[in-house]
């Protein structure tokens, strides 16, 4: 598999590319993906095909990105969440 | 519920409204809903509270009425719908439509509505995500916004709390007098009143035929997206001008126009098509792209928002836009509160309060004649 650079919560890291951010978070140590609007609870993968909208992060800028659907390319840059995360 | 006084066929927005009154008015209220509270156009809008939209006249004092009105609902039923006077931006972006909303704006304010003019440098000041080359709008400080189904359901547990019962799965199939009163009948059992409300929005025309009168209503459909959560990108309900032209208009062919407006969940709900094609439910994709296509233009950061579902509904489209409030000049003791379209969330205290003075016989803030049944009835 090829690895690729990325960059998480502003951090260069490798990761292998065409993997799902999702599957390459819970390798990372990350099980929880972001934080709940309004309790701050954790949440993380939980169906893992893109149904529930639990393990939202945010890449490249756009809010709310399914990690366990969105797969993992050169230079991408993925955040964790606090809630809704912070637009830009 | 042993003799009610009063009937109130509807548990939506409206009919939650006219159930309030009515029980405040110390009325035994008894509700029907053929489905669950909520469930036909309440739960199919956004949860507009505007004056921005109205025209001077009937429409714009009823809905200033109402918007002052709904936060005594809220005082009265101890808030809980998000109720919020966000303010409301009306954009628009050619000369003629700026002269056309300028001169809008002037009559409105003779009607006492609240709208400032504002320039390019004010547009972005009250929404900085707003495509940079917006430079004129009107910025209406009353415009209000709130959530309908809980709206709906805090004032029909104030009715219940205050001794009201609300009946849902009951679909009215009948409707004759008996004697000095009417009679209910549905598909579980047989209910009898001297007063009949009938606030079936859309439906409305087809209760008033099972009560052998009629009235114009028609469906006209709307689309409405909803994103995932951004908040703060946009901050007050921001519509295009053209928006107005749609809601005047009578085509029966598609319209649409941007309105965008964010909900205290974080959602973005994006609006606005009107089409009279009958109760017809199917999915449009056309319409749902030129939607987004439109709130981009407005917005252009929505491009990288994901939408998450849309819905559809049927507004109550009335000939002449005006709602009917009012007892039926045919059927005495069936009194008509529906054909709202797309303001029945604006003015279902308004509504309310002019049923009730209706039905006790009092007087209220406005002459209700405009809206009464009997424009579309012939006297001879």
């Amino acid at each position: 598999m090829i690895e690729v650079r990325v960059f998480l919560n502003g951090e260069p890291v490798q990761a292998p590319a065409g993997q799902s951010v999702g599957a390459f978070l819970l390798t990372a140590g990350h099980r929880a993906t972001r934080t709940t609007r309004f309790g701050g609870k954790p949440r993380g993968m939980f169906c893992g095909i893109g149904i529930c909208f639990d393990c939202l992060v945010t890449i490249d800028g756009a809010t709310n990105q399914r990690a366990c659907v969105t797969r993992i390319v050169e230079g991408m840059k993925i955040k964790t969440q606090d809630g809704s995360g912070e637009f830009e | 519920m042993n003799s009610p006084d009063v009937i109130v066929i509807g548990a939506g927005v409206v009919g939650a409204a006219c159930a309030l009154a009515l029980c405040d008015a110390g009325l035994k209220v008894l509700v029907l809903e053929r489905s669950t509270i909520s469930s036909g156009t309440t739960s199919a809008g956004e949860g507009n509270i505007l004056v921005s939209d109205k025209t001077p006249g009937p429409d714009l004092t009823l809905g200033l009425w109402s918007r002052q009105a709904w936060f005594e609902v809220s005082d009265r039923v101890g808030g809980g719908f998000e109720l919020e006077a966000k303010g409301g931006l009306v954009i628009s972006r050619s000369a003629e439509g700026i002269a056309k909303l300028r001169q809008f704006a002037v009559q409105q304010r003779i009607g006492g509505v609240e709208a400032v003019e504002v320039d390019h440098t004010g547009v972005h000041e009250l929404e900085p995500h707003l495509e940079p080359d917006a430079s004129f709008g009107i910025y209406y400080l009353q415009d209000a916004q709130c959530h309908p189904m809980l709206a709906a359901a805090r004032m029909l547990q104030a009715v219940r709390v205050a001794g009201g019962e609300i009946r849902e799965a009951e679909e009215v199939i009948g409707l004759s007098r008996a004697g000095s009163e009417l009679s209910v009948r549905t598909k579980g059992g047989l209910f009898t009143a001297p007063i009949i409300v009938n606030a079936t929005g859309t439906w409305a025309g087809e209760i008033a035929r099972l009560a052998g009168s009629d009235l114009p209503i028609a469906p006209r459909r709307g689309f409405i997206l909803v994103t995932s959560p951004v908040p703060n990108l946009v901050r007050h309900k921001v519509y295009d001008a053209d928006y107005l032209a749609n809601v005047a208009s009578g085509e029966a062919e598609i319209q649409s126009s941007a309105v965008v407006e964010s909900t205290q969940s974080g959602t973005i709900l994006i609006g606005s098509s009107r089409e009279r094609i009958g109760f017809n439910t199917s999915l449009d994709v056309q319409i749902l792209r030129r939607l987004a296509r439109q709130a981009i233009s407005l917005f252009p950061l929505l491009a990288r928002v994901d939408v998450l579902r849309a819905y559809s509904g049927f507004r109550p489209y009335m000939p002449d836009h005006l709602p009917v409030i009012g007892e039926d000049p045919l059927v005495p003791g069936l009194f008509h509160a529906a054909g709202h379209e797309g303001s029945g969330i604006s003015l279902a205290p308004a509504t309310g309060e002019l049923i009730r003075a209706a039905v006790t016989g009092e007087s209220s803030f406005m002459d209700p004649t405009p809206f009464s049944p009997a424009r579309f009835m012939s006297t001879s």
